[in-house]
């Protein structure tokens, strides 16, 4: 074993992740603001130019942002081994994800063949590049949990992903895609093994570090995500229901475990996180429930539920509660970091719960959980989206805003140490 | 046969439960949150001496570095150690938020740090040290 591989302390610099972090809930207000401006029917089907630029805003604007950020953060931590060059690695990859994403968004929703094409060359970039950062990292991890077989999984489904994207583009000549059969598989691949799979990997470790429960069991956490990889690829080859349906099960099964691993957690005091991981959790088995039903009786409202509680439920509501964790402890690891080379003590530096006040975290729970609510009911039952648009402006705003405060406590705290440099 | 991996990782366990019982006593300001506090402080830093005098030297002694994954694991300690401090500065106060956000803080400091020691340190002192585990584990178990 090379001890010299093994690297415990190389936290990124605050400038790595937190663009991404903060960045990312812009893209979800431009969402929230597509829905309150949206039309009556916007949710009758999924095939419309609205509703593609509307979930990518979400999978790749808030979703794939955040995840991007979060991700450069948590391999050395949970891997125990840094991204190469990480600054730069970082920058290059805000460079072309940000812009790609907004050419790539705009292109769907307006139309423009220009906007698709520059957007998703900037998207490939940037997938390529952290799929090798992140890769040679987990490949020269010294750890051996089964946090990286999972992860390494989703990069490449990230990859595989993104590739039947830049097909599909390329082969509906570059008009924004609708009903092909390769959609199919770009959205199984993206949401099932990329998606879910990374925060399978992410939860084995961090649902037992947050509140204090058992680990997952040893079987489960080594095969659940390796096996929803051999499903898919089964699933890709023949498109069966019976597949369809086993995937939802294994889906299930994580949820259905990570609600009962919470519910007897050590740790028993109020956390907006906890709540947030069970909105997450539940909407995952609401979501396997309806796809289960959809396989019976196909229907395009269905189907668009489906993709409400699966991305703006369970994904958005895990990402969402994991910022309350890892911003918060950012900003006073590299307070009290940067305070110990300067010399001084951590005496008089914020904790977390006064870089980011719980009750402010728990109102925008409220609110979040109240916009999902008002979401799946106006899927549902074909009501306007107005009301839902309004809940997930208040709602994201306030997750802005909580972020912002984070970061202007990070900038008050600096000041006396004669930093003008900030993040 | 016992390894470092088991024994230090079970001892991180029952250090959760006293830092839990500790915090749920602060939460519902419970007048027993200062005994639970040094409980669980007294638990912490049995543990943090038996690596930092027992498996941390042996591991600098059988890498020939004390720079490398130690150095990093001593700083968090004393990370650590300036918390629990302000925490008891805190409940003497009766500040009782200001102490739950500093547990809040601790518990996810020591739980990053757990995971880097239980997944990569102590797997890897179990190989380079299984030598004279045994003999390293007893000491410990004096400690």
């Amino acid at each position: 074993m090379n001890v010299g591989a093994l690297s415990l302390g190389q936290t990124p610099p605050l400038r790595v992740p937190m663009p991404f972090l903060i960045s990312a809930p812009v893209f979800l207000l431009a969402g929230a603001l597509v829905l309150l401006f949206g039309q009556a029917e916007l949710f009758a089907t999924r095939w419309t130019r609205e509703m593609l630029a509307l979930t990518h805003l979400l999978t790749l604007g808030f979703l794939g942002t955040i995840m991007l950020g979060a991700l450069q953060q948590l391999l050395p931590v949970l891997a125990g081994a840094p991204v190469p060059a990480a600054a730069r690695v970082s920058v290059a990859l805000y460079g072309l994800w940000i812009p790609g994403t907004v050419l790539l968004v705009a292109g769907m929703g307006l139309g423009g063949p220009w906007a698709l094409q520059a957007g998703a060359v900037l998207l490939a970039a940037a997938v390529a590049l952290f799929v090798v950062a992140c890769g040679s990292a987990l490949w020269r991890s010294g750890s051996r949990h089964d946090t990286i077989p999972a992860m390494a999984l989703a990069l490449l489904a990230l990859a595989v992903s993104a590739t039947f994207a830049v097909w599909l583009l390329w082969r509906t000549g570059w008009q924004a895609p609708v009903a092909h059969p390769v959609t199919r598989l770009h959205i199984g691949w993206a949401a099932i093994l990329w998606i879910a799979g990374l925060i399978m990997g992410v939860a084995y470790q961090v649902v037992p570090m947050f509140q204090l429960t058992s680990p997952y069991p040893r079987g489960l956490r080594r095969t659940l995500v390796p096996l929803l990889a051999a499903l898919l690829v089964a699933w890709s080859l023949w498109p069966s229901p019976w597949l369809s349906a086993a995937l939802a099960v294994v889906l299930s099964v994580f949820a259905g475990m990570t609600l009962w691993l919470q519910h007897r957690r050590r740790r028993r005091i109020s956390d907006p996180t906890l709540d947030f991981w069970r909105v997450a959790m539940v909407s995952m088995l609401l979501a396997a429930l309806a796809w289960m039903i959809w396989l019976v009786r196909p229907d395009p409202r269905l189907e668009v539920l489906i993709g409400a509680l699966f991305l703006a439920g369970f994904a958005t509501a895990a990402v969402n509660g994991m910022l309350y964790k890892i911003v918060p402890f950012l900003v006073w690891l590299h307070l009290t970091n940067r305070n110990q080379e300067a010399g001084l003590g951590q005496r008089g530096l914020p904790n977390m719960k006064q870089v980011i006040p719980q009750r402010h975290a728990r109102i925008q729970w409220w609110l979040y959980t109240t916009a999902l609510a008002l979401l799946c009911l106006s899927v549902l039952f074909a009501l306007p989206p107005w009301p839902a648009g309004l809940a997930w402006t208040a709602s994201t705003l306030y997750l802005l805003w909580n972020l912002i405060g984070a970061l202007r406590c990070y900038r008050r705290h600096l000041r006396p140490l004669g930093s003008e440099k900030a993040v | 046969m016992t390894t470092f991996s088991q024994y230090l990782g079970d001892d991180h366990g029952r250090c959760d439960e006293l830092f839990a019982a500790a915090e749920l006593a602060a939460d519902a300001r419970d007048s027993g949150t200062a005994d639970a506090h040094a409980r669980f402080v007294e638990a912490m830093e049995h543990h943090l001496r038996m690596e930092e005098e027992i498996l941390f030297p042996a591991f600098e002694e059988a890498s020939g570095s004390r720079m490398g994954p130690t150095a990093v694991m001593r700083h968090e300690h004393e990370q650590m150690r300036q918390l629990f401090e302000d925490m008891s500065g805190a409940l003497a106060e009766d500040r009782f938020d200001d102490y739950l956000g500093m547990a809040e803080t601790l518990l996810i400091l020591m739980q990053q740090h757990n995971a880097k020691e239980e997944q990569m340190l102590y797997p890897m002192t179990d190989r380079m040290l299984a030598g004279s585990r045994q003999a390293l584990l007893a000491r410990m178990q004096d400690a």
